[in-house]
């Protein structure tokens, strides 16, 4: 790859999502098989086989490459759909695939030496010590680094690291380390470790009440919305909740935003980051070549000129109508955040 | 069937940590997990007073294995934890993968915060050196059946069978953001929550615990119950997590459970009085903040 040039790596939910993403710039794309051996397993999502080929076709033809996340931790009575899935991406030639699993690596490694693997959000690795491990013992060559790491954070690990980093350059914000949070089994069962699934379809329930429209998530009340107040889809880490002896109710643990990393690409740049990704498997095909149109705009500015680089005003506003709350934040990436 | 005690999750003054300590000396454990899991800003005891707290537990009988941080981001972290890895006198639990690639070689506990969840995972950490696992707190009874029947050779299985659930972890300080201050001054503000900060839904009902960067549940998991399950198993080790009350009961209620002096039922009718409720949903493979108490027993 080009020192000087950051992959854009888009989601690909299906493939009318691909088909967005490659249109509109990709230089990869990342999609997964459906069932639980990936963290984005939702109702109507992901490739079957036929849909997997297609896509491949599609992306190869105009130069784009295409990775597969298997990345949850599969539990011993869907290892084989596991390994299946590992083998299925190296038969149909992906670029790479996504792991997390230590098991799973292990597999990949050992029967599939041609294929490229790549370390998911969801392995957690935040030190260099962390990275070089999973390089060294399974040949990871990237790893898409946990949104818990401030710039100096991000860039002193760059240093050391012996594989390319990735990090999320635009789209929801995880509050929590990636494939360490079970939050969502505790209220319902089914975490992205486990089931691929955070706050599943199946466990909301939305109710009507005199204080307001209750969102609820197996029972428990995540939310109360006032009649005219946005709702958004009802995740533990942004809800209002009390906190200690306090009567007010507050966004104890995040409010609801997204992360954009738009201004500060050419930082990225400067400390190495080799690639940037676009989270949303479960997004439209039209956020999907919105969000990946203006990014590849702004990577290409970037790359041009990293000095002079500024974001349009009209990317940023595009961006933020694609938000959540129609906020944006650094995360992690800047200090104050934390 | 050994009982261990976790490392202390929350920030107690140190002569708080160091009077608990004391006592343990005197308690029915095999096993004690020491140190910090949680925040490297939690300094009221350094290293070298945690090393001294393991050689009186040494001294008292106990095996002693020093517990890494969850979650690594600064190089000071790193610094640290070379020089844990390397003290030369206690093995080391490994709580993320900084700690697994520097351990290489080292005999090793797997802790709960090492994502253990197939029987190849369970190969590759023996294969590192790890000698023990610790399940996952989101896994069931049925996986950890499986699990550990399919363990290779020479690794035991330890699970936690009471204490709140470390859930979540972030770089954001939650104990903070409570408090309207940010991270980098925080203040300590741990300090003033020896049992963590709850944190309830609109509707009054507890719901987690915030304890810093860590999200913990409401209630502290009790899985009394299956413990002769878990002995027909052969699990090797059960865990307490320490609460900053009650924990010397919970600790005789399991080992007389352990020992065969208490029935389930009495074990758990002598905790009952010390928390308000408790969780065990993982257990059986629901939600993990369920409690079912059987009726039976």
């Amino acid at each position: 790859m080009n020192p000087d040039r950051m992959e854009l790596v888009c989601p690909a939910g299906g493939f009318p999502a691909l088909r967005a993403a490659v249109d509109n710039g990709a230089d990869a794309v990342y999609l997964s098989l459906r069932g639980e051996t990936n963290a984005r397993n939702f109702p109507g999502l992901n490739f079957d086989r036929k849909a997997l080929q297609k896509g491949i076709a599609y992306a190869r033809g105009k130069g784009v490459k295409v990775y597969m996340a298997l990345n949850t931790y599969p539990q011993p009575d869907i290892w084989t759909a596991a390994t299946q899935a590992v083998d299925v991406a190296a038969e149909e030639g992906v670029n790479a695939v996504i792991l997390a699993d230590m098991g799973l690596l292990r597999y990949a490694a050992d029967t599939h030496k041609d294929l490229t693997l790549h370390l998911s959000v969801q392995g957690s690795a935040t030190t260099a010590d962390a990275l070089n491990f999973y390089h060294e013992r399974y040949g990871v060559v990237r790893a898409v680094l946990p949104r818990v790491l401030s710039m100096s954070q991000v860039a002193q690990v760059i240093e050391r690291a012996r594989l390319d980093i990735e990090v999320f350059g635009f789209g929801s914000l995880c509050v929590m380390v990636e494939g360490r949070c079970m939050l969502s089994s505790y209220a319902t069962g089914d975490s992205p470790n486990t089931k691929g699934a955070c706050s599943p379809a199946h466990a909301v329930r939305w109710i009507e009440t005199g204080r307001g429209r209750e969102a609820r998530l197996n029972g428990v009340l995540i939310d109360t919305f006032k009649p005219g107040e946005s709702a958004g889809y009802p995740v533990i880490c942004k809800g209002r909740y009390q906190v200690g002896s306090c009567d007010d109710t507050i966004y104890a643990i995040e409010e609801p935003t997204s992360l954009s990393t738009l201004d500060i690409l050419a930082d990225l740049l400067k400390i190495g980051v080799k690639a940037i990704k676009l989270e949303g498997r479960q997004r439209s095909p039209a956020y999907v070549g919105q969000a990946t149109r203006v990014m590849r705009q702004a990577l290409d500015a970037c790359h041009a000129n990293p000095d002079a680089y500024t974001p349009r005003p009209e990317w940023a506003s595009q961006l933020a109508g694609m938000s959540e709350g129609r906020t944006q934040t650094l995360g992690a990436l800047h200090r104050a955040w934390q | 069937m050994k009982l261990s005690l976790g490392p202390i999750q929350y920030y107690w003054p140190r002569e708080r940590v160091m009077e608990f300590y004391a006592a343990v000396e005197q308690w029915p454990v095999d096993i004690v997990y020491l140190g910090e899991t949680v925040c490297s800003k939690r300094r009221e005891l350094r290293a070298a007073d945690w090393l001294e707290v393991a050689d009186r537990l040494a001294a008292a009988g106990k095996t002693v294995v020093m517990s890494t941080l969850a979650l690594m981001e600064a190089e000071s972290e790193r610094l640290a934890l070379e020089r844990l890895v390397q003290n030369g006198r206690f093995m080391i639990e490994a709580n993320d993968a900084t700690s697994l690639g520097l351990s290489l070689g080292k005999p090793f506990v797997a802790g709960p915060n090492i994502n253990t969840y197939n029987a190849g995972t369970l190969r590759e950490l023996r294969d590192i050196g790890a000698v023990r696992w610790v399940m996952p707190v989101e896994l069931s009874r049925h996986i950890l059946e499986g699990m550990h029947k399919a363990r290779p050779d020479g690794l035991e299985t330890e699970v936690l069978v009471f204490g709140r659930l470390p859930l979540a972890f972030s770089a954001r300080c939650f104990t903070a953001r409570a408090r309207n201050l940010p991270k980098d001054s925080c203040e300590l503000a741990c300090l003033d929550y020896p049992a963590g900060l709850p944190l309830a839904t609109q509707d009054g009902s507890g719901f987690l615990t915030i304890n810093g960067i860590q999200l913990q549940s409401a209630d502290p998991n009790n899985l009394i119950e299956a413990m002769p399950e878990l002995q027909a198993m052969g699990i090797d080790v059960v865990r307490i997590s320490p609460e900053p009350e009650g924990t010397e009961a919970v600790v005789r209620a399991f080992r007389g459970c352990i020992d065969g002096n208490l029935t389930p039922r009495q074990a758990l009718d002598a905790m009952k009085p010390l928390f308000p409720r408790f969780c065990d949903g993982y257990w059986e493979g629901d939600a993990g903040m369920n409690w079912r108490e059987s009726v039976s027993a």
